[in-house]
C-alpha cells in the first residue's frame, strides 16, 4: 500500500520533485558535466544540449539491440552499433523519461562504433540512438515496452 | 585495501578488443524516497567514465541518472592482446575509482 501510494505521489509531484533535485544538485556540481542537457525535460532540449542540434537524419546503418518488452524498467540492456564510418559519438535517449538524455559516449582514437550498457526507463517509449559521423548526426529508434517503470522506485 | 569497484574483462579477437566492464555503484536518481523517513534520497551517480588504451583516450562517456544501478558497459576498439586498458569513473560527489588491466 505504501508503495502504491508512493508511486502515485511520484507521478503527481514528479515535476516538483525534479525541480527540487536539480536545485539540490547545484552545490555538488563538478566541472564539465553537461547539466543543461541532462536536466532537459524534453527530447528536443536534451538533443540541443548534448549534440547542439535537434535535427538528425534517420539512418538504417544504426542498429539498436534492446528487448521488445522489458519487464523491469530499471535494467534495460541496450546495445548500439553502427556501420557508419568514423563515428565520433553515440548518444542514447529514452523519449519518455523525465529527463530523456541517458548518456553520451564520445569515441576517440581507435574506438569502434559499438556501445552496450544497461539503462533505466520510466515507461514504454522509444529508445533513440544518435551517431555523429563527419559532423553530421544520424539517428535510429526502437520501441521498448516497459512493464514496471524504473525511475521512481 | 578495499576491493576495486571496477571489474574489467578485455579480449582481443581479429584485431578488435572488446572491453566489458562492471562498476559497482548505486546510481541514485534523486527521485526515490526513503521509505522510512519519506525524505528524498539525494542523487548519487556516475557522471563520467573515461577509458584509455595504452595511455591515449578511446572513450569519454557522459552519463546521466538513467544508467542502471551497478552499471555495465561494453565497447570496442582496434587493438591487440597485451594492450593496456585503463578505466576511470567519477561521480557527482567527487568520488572516483580507476583500474588498469591488460588485454587478453
Amino acid at each position: 500500500m505504501q508503495r502504491r501510494h508512493f508511486l502515485k505521489n511520484t507521478m503527481a509531484t514528479g515535476a516538483v520533485a525534479l525541480a527540487a533535485t536539480s536545485g539540490l544538485l547545484v552545490p555538488v556540481q563538478v566541472l564539465a558535466w553537461n547539466k543543461k542537457a541532462f536536466d532537459a525535460k524534453d527530447v528536443q532540449g536534451a538533443m540541443k544540449g548534448s549534440i547542439g542540434t535537434e535535427l538528425t537524419e534517420a539512418s538504417d546503418k544504426i542498429n539498436i539491440k534492446a528487448p521488445d518488452i522489458a519487464e523491469n524498467g530499471a535494467v534495460v540492456p541496450v546495445t548500439i552499433s553502427s556501420t557508419l564510418s568514423g563515428v565520433t559519438s553515440i548518444t542514447i535517449l529514452s523519449e519518455k523519461n523525465g529527463t530523456p538524455l541517458i548518456a553520451k559516449f564520445n569515441l576517440k582514437g581507435k574506438a569502434e562504433a559499438f556501445v552496450a550498457t544497461r539503462i533505466k526507463m520510466g515507461k514504454t517509449s522509444n529508445v533513440i540512438a544518435i551517431c555523429e559521423s563527419g559532423g553530421k548526426f544520424y539517428s535510429a529508434r526502437k520501441e521498448v515496452k516497459v512493464t514496471i517503470g524504473g525511475c521512481g522506485g | 585495501m578495499a576491493k576495486s569497484s571496477i571489474k574489467i574483462r578485455a579480449k582481443a579477437k581479429n584485431g578488435v578488443v572488446t572491453v566489458k566492464a562492471l562498476i559497482s555503484h548505486k546510481m541514485e536518481t534523486g527521485l526515490r524516497k526513503d521509505k522510512k523517513t519519506g525524505k528524498v534520497i539525494p542523487a548519487h551517480f556516475i557522471e563520467a567514465v573515461d577509458c584509455e588504451q595504452n595511455g591515449s583516450a578511446v572513450m569519454n562517456a557522459e552519463w546521466g541518472v538513467a544508467i542502471s544501478k551497478n552499471p555495465y558497459l561494453s565497447f570496442k576498439f582496434a587493438g591487440a592482446s597485451g594492450d593496456k586498458v585503463k578505466l576511470t569513473w567519477k561521480d557527482n560527489n567527487g568520488k572516483s575509482d580507476t583500474l588498469e588491466t591488460k588485454v587478453k
